[in-house]
């Protein structure tokens, strides 16, 4: 009976109470390894590819296509051709569904101050010894956004994600709005979560985010990766930054959401209303007015790290989609080869959401990596 | 983020516009509590404790509590609106609003019209609607269709605690007579509702569930019923989308045309009577707008043309539910064409 491994739906997050089995991407009967996506889920927020959790002959799909399931439900059953059948529905006849206490692998919020004001921010993994992880997010989003990532860059490390001034839960009172302001948020963050050095992560603006921090700050910095990164190249596209700034309604956001990924139906309802939500909020506007005044005025960006990059010695990495429709995956040629550049066929410019498990898979690969070499 | 009620959140919304402008102000039955009698100083907070803690805050200048009179201060407080103030009226409950309908319907109505644009009302009258409280008759209508065929008139039904805090605050700053009808029985209910001041535009339906099938337009408390019901439905198979117009007046029938062409079915949920309703009146837009669209009847799920019953086992069966819901989309959903 112990060679039998349960698959059970996965929790993506807080809010997720149940999943949608969208396909199965390994038949019954066919190998699988532990990382292998088996199937897609569809959540309220976002439809994604699920990693088995464990390596074997996928014997049996418990839940069939286009069933819903509540998280922690067995989906299927992983177990070796010699286990019998007979076997397999005794398992699955006396199979209990294990409801996780929502704190134990969750993350928990805590506040930063930054020069009176309130930052926000995630920790999870908080009680593994690795370089710790800082993960920020880009123009408009939030602490959310690694929804799907945080989960698996916490299980040998603690990581943390910010909700940078203007956004999420922290202060929507902005000074310049300039990356200077930013990083010193950042490292608000760094100094009240105790750190001393972690790897920078930050997608879209909170890459230049991230390159200002290495410049104002290097000693704090184990390695950066730029998930389609602002700051390698000139330009934006204006038809998003100005779009998300003006949309109110529904359908403006829903179109200009849509922009971010190679997938427009990836977009879901719950989306658009959080995104709608953050944006009624009193200060936002005039914040992600000043920001993007200051950081993406007029589909120009404002600061080049390109030189930055190419003399630190630390370790850098870049993730790009090739179907990034508002930072252009071009921008990276020319960089030299001691950055690493993945290129993600196919993934828009949201890599941490449409490509998760392999976005997860390579900062891991790639911080590990670092680890090594600083031991 | 912090989850309150939909009491919570009405309250909050209006402790945050009277922090914002000293122009705002509270009047109504028991609001203030104890006024002008031995009793005790905010003790109610109005009939179901909306307004408690405005009080002690704010002070009996700006928390007054009225005779049982509507027709007197609800005159009151159009008249204060008139003359620069921003009175947040309690009219317990909409049952009883047929009282002062001239100062409603003829006066704060019709200010902006008659001169010329030169004058502006902005009054907001909250009032408690609804069935399912065991409240019989005459404390149990939903009359949000009366105030919706006047023109002139902003009329606002909160679905849930988020929505009610943004409306609220939404409706305090507007410059025409807002109408806030609260579902008695969602004042318990909870969700997370952000700390911060935030406002949600009038006349901009909310899409709650997206679906391809059929289309759900519901009002105030049949919003939550009509999710369940989709939630359910997706389960069998059939995909819905459910609108929530949040206002009656303005409309917004721009959201609800769009997805009927887009699913060709309709089924609209409205706790009111069937007869002049909103029900018969989006029927009417779908029927003239988006007749080529239609692939199947259009299904209006209401009360009946009765009063309220008394009686809990007939109240139950009055109020549109969410198997009717069900079975009003299934059906359709089975007419599809060859």
């Amino acid at each position: 009976m112990s060679d039998i491994l349960p698959i059970v739906m996965p929790k993506w997050g807080l809010a997720m109470s149940e999943g949608t089995l969208v396909s199965w991407l390994v038949p019954e009967g066919g190998e699988v390894n532990k990382g292998d996506e088996i199937a897609e889920i569809e959540t309220t927020k976002i439809t994604n590819a699920f990693a088995s959790p464990n390596s074997g002959v996928l014997r049996r799909q418990i839940v069939k296509v286009g069933e819903i399931a509540p998280v922690g439900a067995l989906l299927a059953i992983v177990a070796p051709t010699t286990v019998t059948n007979d076997e397999i529905d005794a398992f699955v006849g006396s199979f209990v569904v294990e409801v996780k206490d929502e704190g134990a692998s969750g993350a928990v919020e805590r506040e930063a101050n930054f020069a009176g004001k309130k930052l926000f921010y995630k920790l999870a993994g908080g009680s593994q010894d690795g370089i710790p992880v800082v993960l920020i997010h880009g123009f408009g989003g939030d602490a959310d956004n690694w929804l799907f990532n945080i989960d698996a860059l916490s299980a040998d490390r603690p990581v943390y994600a910010i909700d940078l001034p203007g956004h999420g839960k922290s202060t929507k009172d902005i000074a310049s709005g300039d990356l200077g302001e930013l990083a010193d948020a950042v490292a608000a963050v760094v100094n009240d979560a105790g750190i001393s050095k972690a790897h920078f992560v930050g997608h879209s603006l909170g890459a230049a985010v991230v390159f200002k921090m290495l410049e104002q700050h290097p000693d704090r910095v184990a390695s950066i990766v730029g998930v389609a990164p602002a700051g390698v190249g000139p330009s934006v596209n204006d038809a998003y930054v100005s779009g998300f700034i003006a949309a109110e309604k529904r359908k403006d956001v829903k179109s200009s959401l849509q922009m971010l990924v190679a997938d427009p139906e990836q977009v879901s309802a719950a989306m658009i209303e959080g995104i709608q939500r953050y944006k009624r909020l009193e200060g936002v506007a005039k914040a992600i007015q000043t920001i993007a005044a200051k950081t993406l005025p007029g589909g120009r960006q404002t600061s080049s790290f390109r030189d930055l990059l190419e003399k630190t010695n630390k370790p850098i990495l870049i993730v790009w989609g090739e179907k990034d429709a508002i930072i252009d995956a071009a921008q990276a040629e020319g960089l030299s080869g001691k950055i690493s550049i993945i290129r993600l066929p196919g993934v828009g410019h949201m890599p941490h959401l449409e490509a998760a498990n392999t976005f997860n898979d390579r900062l891991i690969e790639q911080f590990k990596n670092v680890e090594a070499n600083i031991r | 983020m912090p989850k309150k009620t939909y009491r919570q959140a009405i309250n909050e919304a209006i402790a945050s516009e009277m922090r914002r402008d000293h122009r705002v102000i509270v009047l109504g039955e028991d609001n203030a509590g104890g006024k002008g009698a031995p009793g005790e100083p905010d003790a109610w907070g109005g009939v179901l404790g909306v307004t408690k803690g405005l009080l002690p805050e704010f002070g009996e200048d700006r928390v007054l509590d009225t005779p049982i009179s509507e027709s007197a201060f609800i005159g009151a407080a159009v008249g204060a609106a008139a003359t620069g103030l921003r009175p947040v009226a309690e009219l317990m409950f909409v049952d009883f609003m047929g009282v002062c309908f001239d100062q409603i319907f003829n006066q704060a109505a019709k200010f902006r019209y008659m001169f010329g644009g030169k004058a502006v009302t902005p009054v907001v009258i909250r009032t408690m609607y609804g069935g399912g409280f065991r409240a019989a008759s005459q404390h149990s209508q939903c009359l949000y269709p009366l105030f919706t065929h006047i023109p002139g008139l902003k009329v606002v039904v909160p679905s849930s605690p988020y929505e009610a805090k943004g409306l609220m605050i939404q409706a305090i700053r507007d410059d025409d007579p807002v109408i806030f009808f609260e579902h008695k029985v969602l004042y318990d209910v909870e969700e997370d509702v952000p700390d911060e001041a935030y406002t949600i535009p009038f006349g901009e339906a909310n899409v709650t569930r997206e679906g391809r099938d059929v289309t759900i337009v519901a009002f105030g408390r049949m919003v939550g019923f009509a999710n369940t019901a989709a939630d359910e439905l997706k389960r069998d198979g059939i995909s819905v989308t459910v609108i929530d117009p949040r206002t009656t007046s303005p409309l917004d029938s721009e959201t609800i045309l769009d997805s009927v062409s887009e699913t060709g079915r309709l089924v609209v949920v409205d706790e009111a009577h069937p007869r002049c309703s909103m029900a018969a009146d989006i029927a009417r837009l779908v029927a003239e707008e988006a007749f080529h669209d239609l692939k199947a009847p259009i299904r209006t799920i209401t009360a009946p043309h009765t009063p309220v019953p008394f009686s809990p086992a007939l109240e139950d069966i009055y109020i549109p539910s969410v198997a009717k819901i069900k079975a009003a989309v299934q059906a359709l959903a089975a007419k599809v064409p060859a």
